[in-house]
């Protein structure tokens, strides 16, 4: 995308000038940004090493004493957070891997399709993020519990997979949209059905963004709260955020430091996968097949 | 979150032929798997939480359902509370979605320079995104806990008046609290799609401008302002529908309180329908929030068409 600049822009004397005064206001708004963005972060790092009695005292600093490991052995021993970890990644990885299941040939039907139907499933997906969640969330309660599924994973599952199609759908309709019609039609022109143009052709330019697709259901749906706390009710069938949240609304008796390492180790899987999808995201799979 | 798609869309349909559509007869099979979850479980679903605001359902199997026409919205129209809330609910879907958008394009501007900590601040910005929003109340709430949290021992610190106060707790403080935290959240989506407008602004383009003597405010004017003006569209758009029906971050972080500052209507309508029980009721309040999401996009894309055409 950016070019090698051809002009120096250094050699223009007007500009230099302009340019230093610049510097202060905008090395004031980086640390500014830098503070803000990331000093929430470590303080919660910072507390969740920190001991009981460090945490009593009147302003503490962000360094901790030392690091008190028993905060971490405490939240994952005592708190149930193992199971809760486990109902989360069991819940997030089934409602990925569904999705992308349904919405591969899908996507590829919306952005390939003629004009009126993508349009019609384009108006939907749009349509469906308008929706407030506490206008949906009754008629599914109802549904889940006509099913039977109330209080369960499974149920939870359910909802989810509805709740990640329509962002799914419109995220890999984009990726496949990127792909060049020319490399299906030659596909076409040689013989190739159009079941095998989408095995074939499609899907292996595809995968980058079958990927991202995939980790960003998962993530949506690790972090989600809102249709966990309506409808899972016994705290073995909880999941990591309804925990931790119950764990703070305990007001009075709230343990920092163990709350601080609890959310510290529930934010671990996402910061992973942001790490993964930012370089995914980046890897430029197509612009060798185009060209090559 | 979108950008990158929406561009490419475009690109696509310029490029479809005719031999392709003809090839793409059959697709709509593929459709199928997807479709049908999703109106069994969205369109169906949706219709039944309009149908629900008609009745008189309330919580509990079998209980008896029927049809009471326009009686529950009759009744929304004098519960002053909610209206109180829903007022509470769009100051905090606009506050929220200008703050976030400030703050966002301001990140998305240095970002775009060269300059030190770019690492660092790139890997930053992405953090309130990849936290559950659980986690970043829970986070928030070591922050400003009275007694222990930084925020007072910095204020303390540097001797500005009321660093005692209870940021979370206080009357007046609460709701400015709440927005600033959501503006944090919402923040690193929209620094994303800004900074990937911004750098598709060929550098031939600034470059000429600085050789025909444009100084720094003009390049901002008329490179930078058109050139994100599309994407800032779209989320705002985008923001407004998440934040007004924007729950997790506020029960977490506030229940509502105190006095009911942050008690936006999504809570209200939660709390009618599972702490109450009626179903009815609260899916009368769900259709208004629909039909006020949709009223606020109408004005803005009208707002932001007739901008457009005047440019």
């Amino acid at each position: 995308m950016k070019t090698k600049s051809k002009v120096d822009l250094k050699n223009i004397p007007f500009e230099k000038k302009k340019r230093k005064y610049y510097l202060i206001p905008t090395y004031i708004a980086v640390i500014f940004y830098i503070l803000f963005l990331g000093f929430p972060f470590l303080w919660m790092l910072s507390t969740s090493f920190k001991s009981p009695y460090e945490l009593l005292q009147l302003h503490h600093s962000i360094i901790p004493d030392g690091l008190y490991w028993q905060n971490y052995i405490d939240i994952i021993e005592k708190r149930g957070l193992i199971n809760s970890a486990k109902n989360s990644l069991m819940i997030a990885s089934i409602t990925a891997v569904l999705t992308t299941v349904f919405t591969v040939p899908a996507a590829y039907a919306i952005a390939r399709l003629r004009k009126v139907f993508s349009g019609i499933a384009t108006g939907w997906i749009l349509l469906s993020q308008v929706f407030p969640v506490s206008l949906i969330i009754i008629p599914l309660f109802m549904s889940v519990r006509r099913l039977g599924l109330l209080d369960s994973v499974w149920g939870l599952v359910l909802v989810y997979l509805v709740a990640s199609l329509p962002f799914a759908l419109w995220m890999l309709k984009g990726y496949v949209a990127s792909i060049p019609v020319d490399l299906e039609e030659a596909g076409a022109m040689d013989g190739a059905s159009s079941f095998q143009i989408l095995v074939r052709i499609v899907f292996p330019l595809l995968v980058p963004g079958i990927v991202a697709t995939a980790l960003f259901t998962f993530l949506n749906s690790w972090n989600e709260f809102f249709f966990a706390l309506v409808l899972i009710q016994s705290p073995e069938n909880e999941t990591l955020p309804l925990t931790l949240a119950r764990f703070l609304g305990s007001e009075g008796q709230v343990l920092l430091g163990p709350l601080a390492a609890g959310a510290f180790l529930a934010t671990i899987p996402s910061l992973l996968i942001f790490g993964i999808m930012q370089r995914k995201l980046a890897s430029g799979l197509l612009a060798g097949a185009v060209k090559g | 979150m979108s950008s990158v798609p929406v561009k490419e869309i475009k690109i696509k349909k310029a490029k479809v032929s005719k031999k392709a559509k003809m090839y793409n007869r059959g697709a709509w099979i593929y459709a199928l798997p997807a479709f049908i979850p999703l109106i069994l479980l969205s369109v169906v679903p949706l219709s039944q939480a309009v149908w629900t605001a008609f009745t008189d359902s309330v919580a509990g199997l079998n209980v008896k359902v029927s049809f009471i026409g326009f009686e529950n919205f009759r009744r929304l129209s004098g519960d002053t509370l909610f209206w109180q809330s829903f007022k509470i609910g769009i100051t905090w879907a606009i506050s929220v979605t200008v703050l976030s958008l400030c703050l966002g394009f301001g990140l998305a501007l240095l970002l775009n320079q060269k300059l030190r900590f770019l690492g660092l601040m790139r890997v930053l910005s992405l953090v309130p995104w990849a936290m559950p929003p659980v986690i970043v109340a829970i986070m928030w709430n070591l922050l400003l806990r009275p007694q222990s949290g930084p925020i007072e021992g910095l204020l303390t610190f540097l001797h500005i008046p009321g660093a005692k106060t209870d940021w979370l707790g206080d009357f007046n403080t609460a709701f400015p609290t709440v927005v600033l935290i959501g503006a944090w959240v919402g923040m690193p989506v929209i620094t994303v799609s800004i900074l990937a407008a911004l750098q598709g602004i060929p550098t031939e383009m600034v470059e000429a401008a600085v050789i025909d003597g444009a100084n720094a405010w003009k390049r901002f004017r008329y490179i930078t302002i058109p050139a994100v003006r599309s994407i800032t569209s779209a989320l705002v758009a985008l923001n407004i529908i998440w934040n007004f029906s924007s729950f997790g971050l506020i029960y977490v972080l506030t229940a509502g309180g105190p006095g009911g500052k942050t008690f936006v209507p999504a809570l209200f309508a939660y709390n009618e329908a599972f702490k109450y029980g009626n179903f009815g009721y609260a899916a009368s309040m769900g259709v208004v929030m629909a039909l006020a999401i949709i009223g606020m996009l109408a004005i803005y894309l009208k707002a932001s068409k007739r901008e457009d055409s005047q440019r």
